[in-house]
């Protein structure tokens, strides 16, 4: 092929090859850096208890016990439906609730519309730790503490801020003559929002959803500040209250297979919601 | 179906500017009625008050008798199309059409028929379950007629409908909105800035200038009588030509040289005391190859010879264009559709020359100079500083 490329243009080919190579490699690197850790932890779920030191990558015995002993442990089981639920009920509320915000940011003008956005990113600049003990005080006194309310309510306040900035970011791309065109078609504020701009808002609603989903199931302060038993610790919590199977051992390979089924769901719910978040949704309804 | 009565419609602005002054429009049922002007001029603004889309500052508008300056659009039971299209990207053509009648409750069987009805006056039968995004600009904009249809509403509003569309579909497109509006007979308010889309489609023409209606008339009204500089500027393509003239012993000295006047004229500008600095306007066909005018008619008109800059023959009619030498004519008007046509800041642009059209048969040729005939009782005679037109006792205000 490369006899075949004319003289003239052998230049810009020549820099548009070494372009890419430079670009492959950047990938690569980055892609290391983010997956060797994972690997890592992949690797160790895998090996028996007495190989865990050895420090090879590829095991060299293979078991399933790790996994298996998880399972044994109640308080990961019940920690695991404590995540998902607390995650999935957050996630909902703060995208519906940011959905409605963001809109009002994008598209009204109202009084106070800057000071709500300053105080939104103030939440979002906040230091959470500062807040675990008011927080726990709080909960105590209005019998939050170790309930699901009592996650949920400070993850859907921490949630919020960025799911109000990216859904607006969304709304304001919508062209504005599609609403336009609604109302001329006899549709209320409310039915023009719900049948033409929410679904065109889709994508960035479903990536908005993934964020907070990923914020809710990460957290650990939170988590093991305002709880305290199997009624609504998370996953985080529990693998960190691991222990081996002697006092004298570590729970390194369960610590390392928890882990694993912990990514487990969120790579399941990206991967769901990656196939939704089509580019160009809106292409087709103004001149493109 | 109704009429659409704007009376003394005002649109201010927040920092005081107005959007609409004292616009007075009736727009009798069943008419076809076309805003036009520059950008910036009012007319979508105008629109968008008349859809309920932006609010009526002081006035009142009446459709079908009813004050509806507080109902939402919803209410108004008026249906737009816009410029964009604006469809729905997440629905088909089907929904497209569908949805402003199941908005109003509709049964399905009905939604149903009603949309076949419109797809096949529109020609979208075959498109019904397609998606926006993979059809033509034309076919989008047939959609967005469909969906316009579909509901029969008291009455259509068009906000450019056909500028995102090629020229040639443009031709098409405006032939198909001329007779679909007939079939149907509902009123429409159609704005665009395109004077060639408001001579053809419109039964009557709205001129708007920062945010003043110019002049209300048909077609033919507004290009033989036009009532000032910007309309007489505006309407017509090529455009009319305007020159500087002084009034002097009945005759119009011009860059031209000497143009007579008819007796009518010269009568009708000392009544009506005009001043002795005129601009003249004079229409491209007014102009022809002086060898074939006839004996008879020569004496109507004055005959100047200059060179031929540019010829363009377009197989019916030749267009010359000649350069005119000495000042050009000044006015705010035509300072303002110089803006408009973008040739305000290209040297050499449309000012200083004049534009002709002769017959096909002339022997004028790039270069050569050639004998050019005016017809004198065509011209039309302008206040500079007014922009008024005085030519003629109907254009001219009654208390003038």
């Amino acid at each position: 092929m490369a006899t075949a490329v004319a003289a003239p243009t052998r230049g810009s080919g020549q820099s548009a090859a070494s372009k890419k190579t430079w670009w492959s490699v950047a990938n690569l690197v980055v892609l290391l850096y983010a997956l060797i850790p994972v690997l890592w932890i992949l690797s160790l779920s895998f090996k028996t208890a007495d190989t865990v030191t050895d420090g090879n990558f590829i095991p060299r015995s293979w078991t399933f016990e790790n996994y298996a002993q998880v399972f044994q442990i109640d308080l990961f089981t019940s920690a695991l439906i404590n995540s998902i639920g607390i995650a999935i009920i957050s996630t909902v509320l703060a995208v519906v609730i940011g959905t409605m915000a963001a809109y009002a940011i994008a598209r009204l003008d109202f009084p106070g519309k800057k000071l709500l956005v300053g105080v939104s990113l103030l939440i979002a600049m906040f230091p959470q730790i500062s807040l675990v003990t008011p927080l726990f005080n709080i909960e105590r006194a209005i019998g939050l503490f170790d309930t699901w309310p009592g996650l949920i309510l400070p993850y859907i306040t921490f949630a919020l801020p960025l799911s109000i900035y990216t859904l607006s970011a969304f709304f304001r791309e919508i062209p504005w003559e599609l609403e336009k065109a609604a109302q001329m078609d006899g549709a209320t504020p409310l039915q023009a929002f719900r049948s033409v701009i929410v679904p065109l808002a889709a994508p960035g609603v479903f990536t908005t959803a993934i964020l907070v989903f990923i914020f809710c199931w990460n957290d650990f302060l939170f988590a093991v500040s305002l709880t305290s038993t199997s009624r609504s610790q998370t996953a985080t919590v529990a693998i960190s209250q691991f222990t081996g199977a002697s006092q004298f051992a570590e729970p390194t390979g369960s610590i390392a297979a928890a882990a694993v089924l912990l990514t487990i769901p969120i790579i399941i719910f990206v991967l769901f919601f990656q196939r939704r978040i089509v580019a160009g949704l809106t292409s087709g309804a103004v001149k493109g | 179906m109704a009429d659409i009565v704007l009376d003394n419609v005002v649109k201010r602005y927040p920092d005081g500017t107005l959007g609409a002054d004292h616009v007075n429009i009736e727009i009798a049922d069943g008419e076809f009625i076309i805003l036009v002007g520059p950008s910036g001029c009012g007319k979508s603004t105008t629109l968008n008050m008349i859809a309920g889309l932006e609010d009526i500052s002081d006035g009142e508008l009446r459709i079908g008798g009813e004050r509806v300056n507080e109902k939402a659009p919803k209410d108004r039971d008026i249906a737009m199309v816009f410029q964009s299209y604006a469809l729905y990207p997440h629905m088909t053509v089907r929904e497209n059409m569908a949805f402003p009648l199941k908005l109003a409750k509709m049964n399905k069987a009905e939604i149903e028929k009603k949309v076949n009805e419109a797809a096949e006056i529109l020609d979208l039968t075959q498109h019904l379950d397609r998606k926006p995004a993979n059809m033509s600009g034309g076919q989008r904009q047939r959609v967005a007629m469909g969906r316009a249809i579909v509901r029969s509403p008291k009455a259509f509003l068009m906000d450019e409908p056909l500028s995102n569309l090629d020229a040639k579909l443009r031709v098409q497109m405006r032939t198909m909105v001329s007779k679909l509006q007939q079939r149907l007979e509902t009123t429409t308010v159609y704005v665009t800035h395109d004077q060639t889309e408001a001579m053809t489609l419109g039964d009557r023409i709205v001129v708007m200038r920062g945010g003043v209606v110019q002049q209300i008339g048909s077609p033919q009204t507004l290009y033989d009588t036009p009532k000032n500089l910007f309309v007489a500027g505006f309407i017509g393509s090529p455009a009319m030509n305007f020159l500087p003239a002084t009034l002097e012993n009945g005759v119009f000295r011009t860059a031209l040289g000497d143009l007579t006047l008819t007796d009518e004229l010269r009568q009708h500008l000392e009544a009506s005391d005009a001043p002795r600095e005129l601009i003249v306007g004079i229409r491209p066909e007014h102009f022809e190859d002086a060898s074939l005018v006839e004996e008879h008619q020569r004496p109507k008109g004055s005959i100047f010879t200059a060179e031929v800059d540019v010829l363009e023959s377009m197989g019916s009619d030749k267009f010359a264009y000649f350069s005119v030498q000495g000042e050009q004519a000044m006015s705010d008007d035509l300072a303002d559709l110089a803006a408009d046509a973008g040739t305000a800041d290209v040297p050499g642009g449309d000012t200083g020359t004049l534009v002709t059209r002769l017959s096909a048969a002339s022997t004028a040729t790039e270069g050569r100079s050639s004998e050019v005939w005016v017809d004198t009782s065509k011209i039309q005679v302008f206040d500079p500083h007014s922009g008024r037109n005085l030519t003629t006792k109907e254009a001219t205000p009654a208390h003038a």
